[in-house]
């Protein structure tokens, strides 16, 4: 949604408001030195009323053990305030000091908590000329969230298909599926923004990576967990242990910037919907892949096994199904779809080292609701639980949208936890 | 390289209020998950529960350190009742992704900005202390301990936090030895023979959560009376994901366990940065800085959690026999 609105802001000036904050992002360079406190951590932010720099604005920064810094913004409208520690701050903008003929969008927009945590840096922007979201009728709003729901539902769906399958065939519930979602995203910034390679021949790789890393996942770890007749829970905990260190692994190779890929790609209006290329390409490629996923269980001889082990494995393997080779299909076509899920979510929005651990959560809620185990459940939670998420910031302020899944997890598990299309006998 | 800079700074964090606080968290969970058998992965949902409790209820309702400290239980419990009366029926997976949910859902709420009256938002609270450290009857000045220079104030959370470790210790020993104590490890291994002797096994379960629970949320206020400061970006499922590296450490049926758990937790984790940042800043470590260093800690958390599941389930004090993990 972000990248759809940034998008939008870029040729449709009117709709800037809100999201100057990416803007400030960006313009977060290192400043040459200055006389006093140079550390690793800044706030920094661009001024801008629609193309025009706002100078010599007076913004301070407030934090912990009475710091207090104030600067003024220079002749282009950047900021930079340097600041001691990696934490949180409170930033505020002196109104007084606009200069005349521009005030704020959102009076009170004035002051603004910011947090360095993790990044060690923050971008904060301050939004100026007449508030815009009024602009927007109910049912324009509305289309645009149902369109980016839809999106973001078919991607999840992608990546959910393998944790239902998996589930299914080995009782894992796995707590470090999100991490080839990571995977996928960050490996296609290395490819496609670093080196440089071609987009779909990036984007081949990247996928075939990602089912590498699921093949190895299951021959090195849980294969020879479950020889070992490990417990589920107890592989369930090494899986949020491995969820962890693979997390850190990123970190550390990766660092903790947030990338962008692929800039946005090229703005497509549709009717009432504002929609990039990258994002239609996306829903198609995703679609496409549902489908094939449901053509291979449903009418290919290993499909039909894959499901029958998904179902039952002991009875499976009793009528002669291959049941490791079975698992080992599944988890080279788990890590598959859930690179291509990586790669994609990383090209329509930005890319960093917890965005798979980020919307983990949302992926056990699609399975959850639609019936752990089955994939064709998977796909229905997945895009109920997206439409709810880019649904619900018309109601509720825009951070609560990832509670109001989780939300709907609780209430599933407790009132119906066999799922939407679940059998009854699953819940044990 | 600064070797006993790195020793005192490791004695330091190993009687540091956060590791008595993450101490009384893991006394709580070998209550859901040592006793018990309660798979809860959202434990940081119960201690941010009790620091709010307290903070809220000093700041914004106006009560004194001791009615706020039980306000903050009294939440736990409302907290306990809510999660547990729909979700103790479940099977103890769903019941794991339950209670992540829950703490997730939690910890995005705090932090919204729709509640900032009531939390303070992403900024959090502060300034909720003084009542608590009017208490304090050490005298002001700086106190030198083996090389570790602490205030008055220091001292005085170090003896309260690590008080109420050996308090809960206590009780929690003195519970597990009684006959609802073995009620509780019958449920854990299995609950249906309990059942079948006329148990409430769901009142059971409840009533752990409940009192474990009670201790996360002490430990959540030790956490936040320390800094004097309650922030919602430390609640995160990192938080948890420690508990439970402390308490497998130590020995999840034990009562020891989670206690020196957390202590040889807290110094390994302060030595090896002390220690990998003394090979990076001698540039023994040449493709590593600091932060790196500081991010590597994390990942030896994630390691340590998987190797002892793995290979050591019952952790440095626990009895084979009493593993728990593999309940179902």
């Amino acid at each position: 949604m972000n990248r759809l609105l940034k998008g939008t802001a870029r040729s449709l000036r009117a709709i800037t408001a809100g999201f100057l904050i990416m803007g400030g992002l960006l313009a977060a360079t290192p400043a040459q030195a200055e006389e006093e406190l140079i550390s690793d951590f800044s706030i920094s932010g661009l001024l801008t009323n629609g193309e025009s720099p706002v100078p010599d604005v007076l913004i301070k920064a407030e934090g912990a053990n009475g710091f207090s810094k104030s600067v003024k913004s220079d002749a282009d409208g950047y900021w930079e305030i340097f600041v001691p520690e990696e934490a949180a701050y409170t930033v505020t903008l002196d109104v007084n000091t606009l200069p005349e003929g521009v005030s704020l969008s959102t009076p009170g927009d004035e002051v603004q908590e910011v947090d360095l945590t993790g990044l060690g840096f923050a971008g904060v922007g301050f939004s100026f000329g007449e508030a815009t979201s009024e602009e927007q009728g109910f049912g324009e709003q509305l289309s645009i969230r149902l369109f980016s729901g839809l999106n973001f539902g078919l991607l999840l769906a992608i990546s959910a298909i393998g944790i239902s399958l998996i589930y299914g065939a080995t009782g894992l519930n796995n707590f470090a599926h999100g991490e080839m979602v990571t995977m996928g995203a960050l490996f296609m910034w290395l490819l496609y923004s670093v080196i440089k390679i071609d987009i779909f021949i990036a984007a081949i790789i990247t996928i075939a990576l990602v089912a590498a890393s699921g093949y190895a996942q299951n021959q090195f770890l849980w294969k020879p967990l479950r020889k070992r007749r490990l417990g589920l829970n107890q592989i369930m905990i090494v899986s949020i242990g491995f969820s962890i260190v693979a997390r850190y692994i990123f970190l550390i190779f990766f660092d903790g910037d947030t990338k962008d890929i692929s800039g946005g790609g090229n703005l497509v209006v549709l009717g009432p919907i504002i929609t990039t290329d990258i994002m239609l390409v996306s829903m198609l490629l995703c679609t496409l892949a549902l489908a094939g996923v449901a053509y291979f269980l449903t009418r290919t001889r290993i499909g039909k096994a894959t499901r029958a082990v998904s179902d039952n494995s002991s009875l499976a393997a009793s009528s002669g199904i291959d049941v490791d080779s079975i698992i080992r299909t599944i988890w080279v076509m788990a890590g598959a779809l859930t690179g291509l899920a990586g790669l994609l979510y990383g090209l329509q929005f930005q890319a960093n080292w917890e965005l798979g651990f980020n919307i983990l959560l949302l992926l056990f809620a699609a399975v959850t609701l639609g019936g752990l185990g089955t994939a064709l459940g998977a796909t229905v939670g997945a895009l109920i639980i997206g439409l709810v998420v880019e649904i619900s910031p018309l109601f509720i302020a825009d951070e609560l949208k990832y509670a109001i899944a989780l939300v709907i997890l609780i209430l599933v598990l407790v009132f119906r936890p066999q799922g939407v299309l679940g059998k009854k006998q699953r819940i044990g | 390289m600064d070797i006993l800079g790195i020793l005192s700074l490791t004695a330091g964090e190993v009687i540091s209020p956060s590791s008595a606080a993450f101490v009384l968290c893991a006394l709580g969970l070998a209550m859901h998950f040592g006793f018990t058998g309660l798979l809860n992965f959202g434990q940081v949902a119960f201690a941010a529960i009790g620091a709010y409790g307290f903070s809220i209820g000093v700041l914004k309702l106006g009560f004194d350190w001791w009615a706020a400290g039980l306000f903050g239980i009294f939440c736990s419990v409302i907290f306990a009742l809510l999660l547990g009366i729909p979700t103790l029926r479940l099977r103890a997976d769903y019941l794991a992704i339950v209670t992540i949910a829950a703490a997730q859902a939690f910890s995005f709420a705090v932090a919204s900005s729709d509640l900032i009256d009531i939390t303070g938002g992403s900024t959090g609270q502060s300034g909720f202390a003084d009542s608590f450290y009017a208490l304090n009857p050490i005298a002001v000045g700086r106190y030198e301990f083996l090389g570790v220079s602490l205030g008055e104030k220091e001292i005085f959370i170090r003896i309260v936090g690590w008080g109420l470790v050996i308090l809960a210790a206590l009780l929690l020993f003195g519970l597990t030895k009684s006959p609802w104590g073995r009620a509780l490890k019958g449920i854990r291994e299995d609950e249906d023979a309990i059942r079948s002797l006329g148990k409430n096994v769901t009142g059971y379960k409840m009533q752990s959560l409940i009192i474990g629970g009670i201790f996360a949320a002490i430990g959540g206020m030790v956490f936040v009376i320390a800094p004097e400061t309650n922030q919602p970006s430390v609640w995160a499922s990192n938080f948890t994901f420690m508990i439970w590296t402390i308490l497998l450490l130590g020995g999840a049926a034990t009562i020891l366990g989670p206690v020196i758990g957390g202590m040889i937790f807290f110094g390994l984790l302060m030595f090896t940065q002390g220690f990998m940042e003394g090979l990076v800043n001698i540039g023994a470590l040449p493709f590593l800085n600091t932060a790196q260093v500081a991010q590597i800690r994390y990942l030896l958390v994630g390691l340590a959690l998987m190797l002892l599941v793995i290979f050591r389930p019952q952790g440095i004090f626990g009895n084979k026999k009493e593993t728990a993990v593999n309940a179902r």
